[in-house]
């Protein structure tokens, strides 16, 4: 745990951002029943970032997620992620981005329940066409790096609530996939559990993953690099890190 | 919380002369309230006057004297223990002081006070949380204390931010209320208008 610490604070921050987000905007039905969810967000998570999202609900938070993740359409405006914007791919390409590239830990209700640890790590790489074998031993290897390897051949009513999550945090990042997205992660879990699961997510976006967490929860933003408060689907501001507080601000204006 | 009672409370375990003291303390608590030498003396002298310690001999061969607790002193330290500590004396918050001006002085943007104070805050309770994730996994003694102290600061911090929260939602449901400072004395008879009487509703 201490060793991840100390690449903190040597680690260079100059690889490029693996997710972009330009003037992005989400509007919900039309005229009278028009509702902006999102209003020209703009916001980059480079590697080893973990950027955290704080507003009151219905502030756009989970829309913001759902963009990013290719799981919502944006009504104007870019999303890109690992250089490809998704308004290019057709649906079979932005599932197969999402498969190869992003990972989600929601809430609960993460992982298959019919299926091992190590199964429900390997589905993403199988459905991608990897084989049976070499996706278990990826999904062995993104156990390992979260120390969970005997977690494996578990099954989901055989952990307890933080190991879920753990375990759908190590799924988030099996393969080649750079960028956690998580909802709330720690929703149900008591506090030295939820603080658990914010630890491991620390430490993969240490070793170079990027993360996007929603949170309502202060000392679990706390875990982040920065801070960016929504308010009626608009970036209002953001604590210190790569983009300034005042350049975010001049933005939102 | 007084230097007096933390002084006692490591007297109780052990003779201890004033840099000892204050080198104990600091380790405790991991630095959060440094003391200086002076404040250590004084605060002995203080103690001895009052018949709470008394020096063990005479100066060791560097000069130092040691102080032990007297039995009036090693009663005065058991009771803080059982005593809960005294909240009616909890110094003055400035943010709660500076809310409350904020919201009753015209032109003050009461929702950018709010919001600049929530960044500047999850950006202490970050610093905070890097030190928490630097810490030992396995804690000896003076690594458990120094969690216990940095915890204390997450969780007022939390507090902080869930109370700003709540101000700001508190300002959204009466959106509209005016935010003009109390009437002067000269303007008491309008107490009984209705501008006045619904922000005093509002405010209940």
């Amino acid at each position: 745990m201490s060793t991840s610490q100390h690449q903190t604070g040597t680690e260079t921050r100059t690889t490029g951002p693996i997710l972009v987000l330009t003037d992005v905007t989400r509007v919900h039905g039309s005229g009278q029943t028009e509702v902006v969810a999102l209003a020209g967000a703009s916001l980059s998570v480079n590697e080893g970032e973990l950027v955290a999202v704080m507003g009151p609900s219905g502030s756009g938070k989970s829309t913001l997620l759902n963009l990013a993740g290719g799981l919502d359409k944006a009504t104007s405006g870019a999303v890109e992620v690992s250089g490809i914007r998704l308004d290019s791919l057709d649906a079979k390409g932005l599932a197969a981005l999402r498969r190869r590239s992003v990972g989600f830990v929601f809430q609960d209700l993460n992982l298959i329940p019919s299926l091992t640890a190590a199964e429900n790590i390997g589905l993403p790489l199988e459905l991608d066409g990897v084989s049976v074998r070499r996706a278990r031993s990826q999904a062995l290897d993104a156990l390992g790096r979260l120390d969970l390897r005997e977690l494996a051949d578990r099954y989901p009513d055989q952990m307890s609530g933080g190991q879920q999550q753990r375990v759908a945090i190590a799924r988030a990042l099996v393969g080649e996939r750079r960028l956690v997205l998580a909802d709330e992660p720690t929703g149900a879990l008591d506090s030295h559990t939820g603080e658990g699961v914010l630890r491991v997510l620390r430490q993969r976006c240490d070793a170079g993953a990027a993360g996007l967490l929603v949170t309502h929860e202060a000392r679990h933003a706390a875990w982040a690099d920065r801070v960016i408060f929504l308010r009626d689907g608009r970036i209002v501001d953001s604590t210190g890190g790569p983009d300034s507080a005042d350049s975010l601000l001049a933005e939102a204006r | 919380m007084s230097v007096k009672q933390g002084l006692l409370a490591l007297l109780a375990e052990e003779p201890m002369y004033g840099a000892r003291l204050r080198s104990e303390f600091e380790a405790r608590t991991g630095g959060t309230w440094p003391l200086n030498i002076g404040q250590v003396y004084t605060t002995l002298a203080r103690l001895e006057r009052d018949g709470l310690v008394e020096p063990v001999g005479g100066p060791d061969v560097e000069g130092r004297i040691s102080y032990r607790l007297t039995e009036l002193g090693r009663t005065a330290a058991d009771a803080w223990w059982r005593t809960p500590v005294d909240r009616d004396s909890t110094p003055r918050d400035e943010l709660v002081i500076k809310l409350a001006l904020a919201v009753t002085s015209p032109g003050v943007d009461v929702a950018a006070v709010v919001q600049t104070q929530r960044t500047a805050t999850l950006t202490h309770l970050r610093d905070l949380t890097r030190l928490k994730a630097s810490a030992p996994d396995e804690p000896n003694g003076h690594d458990l204390a120094w969690q216990l102290v940095l915890e204390s600061l997450l969780f007022n911090g939390e507090a902080e931010v869930r109370w700003l929260d709540h101000v700001e939602s508190t300002l959204a449901r009466h959106v509209g209320m005016p935010l003009s400072p109390v009437p002067a004395p000269a303007d008491l008879p309008d107490v009984a208008q209705p501008r006045i009487s619904s922000r005093k509703g509002a405010r209940a």
